[in-house]
């Protein structure tokens, strides 16, 4: 790889770098810490873990993580399938209103996640939905259950895996595939003996983002479960619920625990890159 | 006859890549596909191997019409000018790719593989990355990597092409051995004119999407079919309204036959061994000639020297194109 020149260092450099951590630490680093800290720290009591035996002792607490935990994976896996062979149809392909499409995955980025909620009780609706009653008769509650959950989850995530993926897929280009082909194997061989080891990094990046995101995910959810208690209300509505009850210590106990979840997501991300650039 | 393509058409747009190309190409033979940049050689290549689809016209493999055949049925073996080397694997993985494809047996692979490396002088390197090789290495793994199948065709799309000079020539001299033990039907597009005398038994010469000739190195250089072969397998010039190559230009310091000319030297170049002379005739052309550089010591050549310049005795000419044509 080439030498990559670096400007010279002036004061402004050491600035910059000012500015930068500090922008990072007021917005980022210094309030997630804090809810860590608040999660542990009891006002007049000093440090306990009393808010963690709590969440573990509830049986309906376990069940909103539970739950949130099944929707993140499913969903995850969902975007998984769906974001490689989109990516491959973008990539390798050419139809009329592929621009369309590719404008189209962008959407659940740029809309808030509310509006996917309206959007998804509008067609699936139980009662009156576009969709909804015909699911309803054939006995799929889609809004309000576990599968509304997943499918606002999805939604919200569905472009992560894709946007990774279709720049590796560009850069890889498509010779080491037509000399796969040359030597025989089928595209099904090839694709999982040549393009999948050549966008694995890019995948594997995907979808711990998209594990993040959804694990995260509320605006959306909250539109489409109901929020039931012990039915349909996951991990982020309940740190809702207990914050506006004043069970704040609550609140950040099982916020703490989402935010860790995600941070051990980038972190082995960051491994695996490390390791994977190391073998590159 | 290995390889029979007739009546072959490919357009992209309005762009016609190939126009009616009817070919055969001979079994055991090593030929050039030459021709300049976006003359549709590489397209040929490609519709030989099955990665384009012509839209009209046949392909014929050792008998067999591939021309429905998928790239993945027609047993050729490509080499791609960038190598399309398989980066996660090592290059014993590389070269054992296609045969993990066909199921062979373990021992086998492994034998095979071996052996092939000895042939690419690549055995030390087997549990490399192909990151880890050299342009030129990696270019004998392509090349191992397309014979392990035992092709019937051995097709090279610039093989060549991104290395530099001296690798280049290295390379081009080991093909052409490797050809001689080897023998399998190949063939290589080239736009360099000296890799392909060097390295062909046959050259076809491909240009605007039409074959121009068709023939062995020494029939494409001494009687080429028109003045675009003429000019692109050599330097030409013009003397006395022929066209001409300027190592066939002879130059002397009085007239040595009806044929000479009078002019002056207007610039001596000296590349190397050889001195390039640019003639100016009192007709007022501009007439290029070659000598060795003892030569033109020896007739002490230099720049506003009085010489005649007339064609070697058995020269090959041919009349040159009108400027309008």
């Amino acid at each position: 790889m080439a030498e990559t020149r670096r400007a010279p260092r002036t004061p402004l450099t050491y600035v910059l770098r000012l500015v930068v951590i500090a922008y990072l630490c007021l917005l980022v680093a210094w309030p997630v810490v804090l809810v860590g800290w608040n999660a542990f720290h009891v006002p007049d009591v000093g440090f306990t873990t009393e808010a963690f035996a709590g969440i573990f002792s509830d049986p309906q607490m376990m069940h909103a993580i539970r739950l949130t935990c099944i929707a993140a994976v499913v969903a995850t896996l969902i975007n998984l399938v769906f974001g490689v062979s989109i990516s491959l149809l973008l990539v390798r392909t050419e139809f009329p209103g592929k621009r369309i499409l590719s404008a189209l995955i962008d959407l659940p980025l740029s809309v808030s996640p509310i509006v996917v909620g309206l959007a998804l009780v509008l067609v699936y609706g139980g009662r009156d939905g576009w969709f909804g009653p015909a699911l309803e008769s054939a006995g799929i509650q889609v809004i309000f259950s576990t599968p509304g959950i997943i499918m606002a989850t999805a939604f919200v995530s569905l472009p992560l895996v894709i946007r990774e993926v279709i720049p590796v897929l560009e850069e890889i280009g498509t010779e080491q595939e037509q000399a796969a082909a040359s030597l025989g194997a089928s595209s099904w061989q090839t694709f999982w003996r040549i393009t999948l080891p050549g966008i694995k990094w890019a995948v594997v990046y995907g979808v711990v983002l998209t594990l993040a995101r959804s694990l995260g995910e509320f605006g959306a959810v909250k539109v489409v479960s109901g929020n039931v208690l012990g039915q349909t209300r996951t991990a982020t509505l309940a740190v809702e619920e207990k914050y506006l009850n004043f069970d704040q210590q609550g609140a950040y106990a099982v916020a703490f625990l989402l935010a860790s979840v995600s941070v051990v997501c980038i972190l082995i991300v960051f491994v695996l890159r490390a390791r994977g650039a190391r073998v590159r | 006859m290995s390889i029979e393509v007739t009546g072959v058409n490919k357009r992209y747009g309005d762009f016609v890549a190939l126009e009616d190309i009817n070919l055969t190409i001979p079994t055991g033979q090593l030929t050039a596909l030459l021709g300049p940049s976006g003359g549709g050689k590489t397209t040929l290549l490609r519709v030989i191997a099955g990665l384009e689809t012509p839209d009209s016209g046949s392909v014929v493999i050792e008998g067999n019409d591939a021309t429905s055949l998928p790239v993945q049925k027609r047993n050729v073996g490509f080499v791609f000018q960038h190598y399309a080397a398989f980066k996660h694997l090592s290059v014993a993985k590389n070269v054992a790719f296609g045969l993990e494809i066909r199921k062979r047996p373990r021992a086998e692979i492994q034998a095979k593989v071996a052996e092939l490396l000895e042939l690419v002088h690549l055995s030390q390197f087997a549990n490399r990355l192909p990151s880890q090789l050299s342009g030129g290495q990696r270019q004998r793994m392509a090349l191992a990597r397309a014979l392990a199948i035992e092709p019937s065709v051995l097709l090279l799309d610039e093989p060549f092409g991104a290395l530099d000079a001296k690798v280049r020539k290295e390379l081009r001299d080991w093909l052409r051995r490797l050809h001689d033990e080897v023998h399998v039907t190949t063939v290589f597009v080239t736009h360099d004119q000296e890799e392909a005398l060097e390295v062909a038994d046959e050259i076809v010469v491909v240009n605007q999407g039409g074959i121009e000739q068709i023939g062995t190195p020494e029939q494409l250089y001494d009687e080429p079919a028109n003045d675009f072969v003429m000019s692109f397998l050599g330097d030409v010039t013009t003397l006395g309204g022929a066209l001409i190559r300027p190592h066939d230009v002879e130059v002397t310091p009085s007239p040595i036959s009806e044929h000479s000319l009078e002019g002056t030297v207007s610039r001596v170049l000296r590349i190397g061994f050889e001195v390039r002379l640019t003639v100016l005739t009192d007709d007022g052309e501009v007439v290029t000639a070659e000598l060795t550089r003892t030569h033109a010591r020896a007739l002490q050549l230099e720049e506003g020297v009085n010489v005649f310049v007339t064609p070697s005795p058995g020269a090959y000419t041919m009349p040159a194109p009108s400027p309008a044509a």
